[in-house]
Formats: C-alpha cells, sequence, structure tokens
C-alpha cells in the first residue's frame, strides 16, 4: 500500500472518530475538525513532526505542536490517541464528566499531548513563540507548528505574535491557518471581512507559503515539508492552507452549520457510510 | 516596644530588580520579558548582564503572558515584568488560559500598583488586582511591603512551582525589614506581639501599621500588628490566633476593599472565629491624580486612618 492511500485511510477512521465523539456527548465541533483531518494526519503521521513516543512536557530534542483554535479538539484527540499518546478507547469519554477529554483541550486533566489550554481563541501562536525562543535559548535544533482559524485572526492578541514573530526573527515557527472561510455567525466575510491574509503576513515580515487543497493528503504532506525548509532562514513562516469545513461528509460541507453542531443518530449512520471504518473503531 | 528602623528610603521595585539581578547570577532558567517598561521595572542590571535570556515584547502584554506560558514548557522561568493594571485587568484572560489553567511556572511581576503610582492617575492605578489574581485557582498572591521583602520575595518565587502574582510600587518608602530575612511563601510575619487589637497590613500599608501601632502603645492600647506579605495561601492559622487572643482586627491595604486581603481576612474568621473587622482600604472607588502622600491621605490608607479603624473596632468588642 502506497504511504499516501495509508496517511487517507488513517484520516478516514479520524473522521469517523470525530463524528462518534460528537454524536455521544451531542455537542462538540466536527466542521473544522473534519477540515482539518488531513493536517493533523499529515504532522503526527507523515513524518512531518519528529516527536517522540512519550509524552514530556518540557519537550526537549522534538518538535512541537499547538492548538490555538482548541474548538476542534475531536480531530486533536483522535490523532493523539491514534498516535500512541493515549489509549483509542479513551475516545469514549470526549465531554464526559471526569473526563480527560474536555470540550476544549487542557493540560489539567493531565492528558498526554496538550501542552497548552486552548479555546479562548488568539493565544496559541504567544505560547508558541515562548515555546520557539525556549528551544533557541536551549541549542535545540527541533521546531514549533501551530493550528489557527481564520475567524480566529480576528483576536488581536494574534497580531501582536505576528509582528513580535518577524520582529525576533522567530524562524523556528510554522503556523498554518485554517482558512475555511467559516465561523460561528456565518461566513468570515460577511462576519468581519480580513483582507488580503497573505499581504497581511507578508507585511508584517512573514515568509508565506499556499496549500490550494489542504483536503488533499499529498498536497497537505508537500505543503508542510516546503514549509519546513523555508525554517532557520530568519523568517518565521506562515502556511495559509484552504479547506473545506466539514470535508468527507457531503451535508456537512460548505457551510458554518456544522462549526459547533453534532450530528443526530441517521445523519451519523449516513455520514459513517461516507467514511467506511479502515482502522477499527474505538 | 521594639523599634522598625527605616534604613534609608527605596523603592519596592528596585527591591525587584536587585532580586532578578542575583537570580540572573544563581538560576540559569531564570528568563525575563518586558512590555516596554524596563526602566520602570529595573530589568536593566538583568538585561546587560543576560541580554540572551531577556524578551522584550513591546506594548503587548497579551503576547507577553502567552510567551511567558511557553517559555516554561522549554523548562525556563519567566518573570514577566509591567505595571500591576496591565499585568492583570488587561490580560486576564491570558492568564488565566495559557498560565493559571494550564499550570504554567509563570513569575508575574507587577509594579506601581495602587494609588502611590501618583500623577498619572486612575487609568495606571489599579486598584483591583489583588482580587482578580487570588480568584485564579493555583495563584499564588504576594504584595511585598518594603526594598528587603521584595527581592526577598522574588528570589523565592523562583524556587516555588507554579504561577505567581508579585504585587510591588513605585515610590520610595521606609526600607525596614531584615536584609538577610528568609522569604517563606504563606508564611506570616509578626511585627508587634499585643492583646487588645489584631492589625493585619500587606503592601505599603505595613509601615503605616507600625507607625499605629507605636502612637496607640503612647495611648495604652497594644496592638498585635502581622506583615501578610502572601495574600493567597492565606496563613489563615496565624490570623485565627492572633484574633483568639484580642477579639477585633482591622486590615489594611492598598486595594479596594472589596476583593482585597481585608476579605480573605473576613471570610477565615466568619469561617473559624467571626469577630469585629474594620476594613483599611480604598472604599470602591477608582484613584486619580497626585502625589503618593497626598493620595494615601485622601484615600485613608496610613497610620492615621488604621488609628481610627483600631478605635471603631475596639468599641464593637
Amino acid at each position: 500500500m502506497s504511504k499516501i492511500k495509508e496517511l487517507e485511510d488513517f484520516a478516514t477512521q479520524v473522521r469517523r472518530d470525530i463524528l462518534r465523539q460528537v454524536h455521544k456527548v451531542n455537542s462538540g465541533h466536527p466542521g473544522g475538525s473534519l477540515g482539518c483531518t488531513e493536517f493533523f494526519t499529515a504532522l503526527y503521521q507523515g513524518g512531518i513532526m519528529e516527536h517522540k513516543p512519550e509524552f514530556n512536557m518540557d519537550g526537549k530534542d522534538e518538535d512541537l505542536f499547538f492548538l490555538s483554535n482548541g474548538h476542534i479538539s475531536p480531530v486533536f484527540y483522535s490523532v493523539l490517541a491514534r498516535s500512541g499518546y493515549f489509549p483509542v478507547e479513551e475516545l469514549n469519554t470526549f465531554r464526559l464528566i471526569d473526563s480527560r477529554l474536555q470540550g476544549h483541550p487542557t493540560t489539567h486533566e493531565g492528558l498526554p499531548g496538550i501542552r497548552v489550554a486552548s479555546g479562548s481563541l488568539g493565544q496559541g501562536m504567544s505560547v508558541a513563540l515562548g515555546a520557539a525562543q525556549a528551544k533557541k535559548l536551549n541549542k535545540d535544533k527541533h521546531l514549533v507548528y501551530t493550528l489557527h482559524g481564520d475567524g480566529e485572526l480576528q483576536e488581536g492578541q494574534n497580531w501582536e505574535a505576528i509582528m513580535y514573530a518577524a520582529g525576533n526573527k522567530v524562524d523556528n515557527l510554522i503556523a498554518t491557518v485554517d482558512l475555511n472561510g467559516q465561523q460561528i455567525d456565518g461566513s468570515t466575510e460577511t462576519v468581519l471581512p480580513m483582507g488580503n491574509i497573505k499581504a497581511k503576513f507578508e507585511a508584517f515580515g512573514w515568509e508565506v507559503m499556499e496549500i490550494e487543497d489542504g483536503n488533499d493528503m499529498q498536497q497537505v504532506l508537500d505543503g508542510l515539508k516546503q514549509a519546513k525548509s523555508l525554517t532557520g532562514k530568519g523568517k518565521p513562516v506562515c502556511v495559509l492552507m484552504t479547506t473545506v469545513m466539514g470535508n468527507g461528509v457531503d451535508f456537512m460541507m460548505h457551510t458554518h452549520a456544522w462549526h459547533g453542531k453534532a450530528p443526530n443518530d441517521e445523519q451519523l449512520e449516513k455520514a459513517l457510510e461516507q467514511n467506511p471504518e479502515t482502522l477499527g473503531d474505538y | 516596644m521594639k523599634t522598625y528602623t527605616d534604613t534609608g528610603k527605596k523603592d519596592t521595585r528596585s527591591g525587584f530588580g536587585a532580586g532578578l539581578t542575583e537570580l540572573g547570577r544563581t538560576n540559569p532558567n531564570v528568563v525575563a520579558l518586558c512590555a516596554d517598561l524596563v526602566g520602570s521595572l529595573k530589568m536593566q542590571d538583568f538585561i546587560d548582564e543576560h541580554p540572551d535570556r531577556f524578551f522584550q515584547v513591546g506594548i503587548a502584554e497579551a503576547n507577553m503572558m502567552g510567551m511567558a506560558a511557553g517559555l516554561t514548557i522549554g523548562g525556563k522561568i519567566p518573570f514577566a515584568g509591567t505595571f500591576a493594571n496591565f499585568a492583570t485587568g488587561r490580560v486576564y484572560d491570558q492568564i488565566r488560559q495559557s498560565i493559571a489553567y494550564s499550570g504554567k511556572n509563570v513569575k508575574i511581576c507587577a509594579s506601581h500598583s495602587g494609588v502611590t503610582l501618583g500623577e498619572d492617575g486612575a487609568t495606571h492605578q489599579i486598584l483591583e488586582d489583588i482580587g482578580l489574581m487570588k480568584m485564579l485557582p493555583g495563584m499564588t498572591v504576594i504584595n511585598t511591603c518594603d526594598y528587603n521583602q521584595t527581592k526577598a520575595a522574588t528570589l523565592a518565587i523562583a524556587e516555588h512551582d507554579g504561577p505567581v502574582y508579585l504585587r510591588f510600587g513605585r515610590p520610595k518608602v521606609a526600607n525596614f525589614t531584615a536584609e538577610d530575612q528568609k522569604f517563606e511563601i504563606g508564611k506570616a510575619v509578626r511585627l508587634y506581639e499585643g492583646e487588645d487589637v489584631t492589625i493585619i497590613a500587606t503592601g505599603h500599608l505595613v509601615w503605616e501599621a507600625i507607625q499605629a501601632a507605636q502612637k496607640l502603645s503612647e495611648k495604652g492600647i497594644s496592638a498585635d500588628v502581622i506583615n501578610i506579605h502572601t495574600i493567597k495561601p492565606l496563613d489563615e492559622k496565624a490570623i485565627i490566633n492572633s484574633v483568639k487572643k484580642t477579639g477585633c482586627v482591622v486590615t489594611a491595604e492598598e486595594h479596594n476593599f472589596l476583593g482585597g486581603l481585608g476579605e480573605s481576612v473576613a471570610r477565615t474568621l466568619a469561617e473559624n472565629h467571626p469577630a469585629p473587622q474594620e476594613f483599611v482600604a480604598t472604599q470602591d472607588t477608582f484613584g486619580e491624580s497626585g502625589t503618593p502622600e497626598q493620595l494615601m491621605d485622601k484615600y485613608g490608607l496610613n497610620a492615621e486612618a488604621i488609628i481610627k479603624a483600631v478605635e471603631k473596632a475596639l468599641k464593637r468588642k
């Protein structure tokens, strides 16, 4: 089996995990999670991130990842579990009382793989900058990755961080923005138009590259590899990755309706039919 | 009666700067961040000796708090410094999510707290910060009284694993605590043994409490005076034992009476040993421009105000 096919199968299983997690508790955020499935799969399974099998909070001598838009926790949890950080069966506890899998990711319950709480938007890049600067102080050549929603860029703290990163040549950072064009109240264009995001990052002094189809595994892999090759050259790297919210489930695609809504029994069945089991359900 | 000698007026922020400089030499994991207030926070010596361990973030406090959280992930002990107003109210959610809830070992170092910031006025004089910080689960809250204590506290919090809010100030005030003191987080310091009333003070009000106790002694009133430098975790035992003996209490702080030291003491006593309490604090108001002395006088934050409060508390016994 080709590597790409293997990763696509992994992603299909992750989609099932996302759908089953949110369906069980009738809450959570499937739309953005489905859209970023290829990205998480490529990062953790596609050889992009160098990460140790066991989790250490200090993350020395390995690449780090920070999820800034914490509401897409279902995809994060699924990929972390299937990458060996914690038992896959624990996905059964998503959003339940006494669970380590809180609605939004947290270090507070000690879930391996999570390095900072996120959910209140706009904070992840700052945390990543601190971690990236610590790596430089520690003479650790590994990289720091982040993921942000496009709507999330409306939070002002991002632009403080974006300005700092370029001004201080934090070139061991790869910040990916999920351009799905949707947010809770509608499309980003109708809620608050952000203009030319690429031009904005470039104007701040970032190296910017694009992944045209963030739901095409080959493109995501190639794009992230290219991003890695751009690090260490005096500029932070931004990857603008266009995705389709709800990707992989036809009735969830191209709409913000499934940003924070779970499928009912019938919808789940239909969605799972479109994503047949590959690695085995939990 | 024991005398406390002012060895020469100094600002508490310089005590922070001196402590940070010492930490720079003794603890290689200590790093510092500042949001365009290096001179005010007295951080220049640290920067000169360790330029690579200092992060100037510009006028961007939210980013500073997030970066501080991230630096801990690489094993660093970040000291993030700015004015108390910008170190708390402006960045409450960043502190809440990225530092407190995430359990990060960040030291938030807040200068120019309270009305004694002076002429800049109410936009910069935060009187709500103790309340904001003490409500965060896991946050240690410290308000130091003089140069020596601030330096000792700065050294001590580097050894403590967990988020800390260290509050100090701008003006030059009496420096009277021991230079070689050992600072124990969460441990009250008894300044006078007395029988009639307990005075519990924090920050700049501690020196005022000493002055008040001496004047009260001349009137035949003996005060048990406690310097509470750690508001959270509070040394409840010291407070309860003192008030069991004296039967009434006055709390004194440069902070709103809502949410400050006084309320923490009141809760402790309500649960364990209810007693009459008077609050020397600002009365749910903003500050204004003026000299520190004028403001302490106008807002009832000095020895005179403590004496009046003691007289009221004694009548309620």
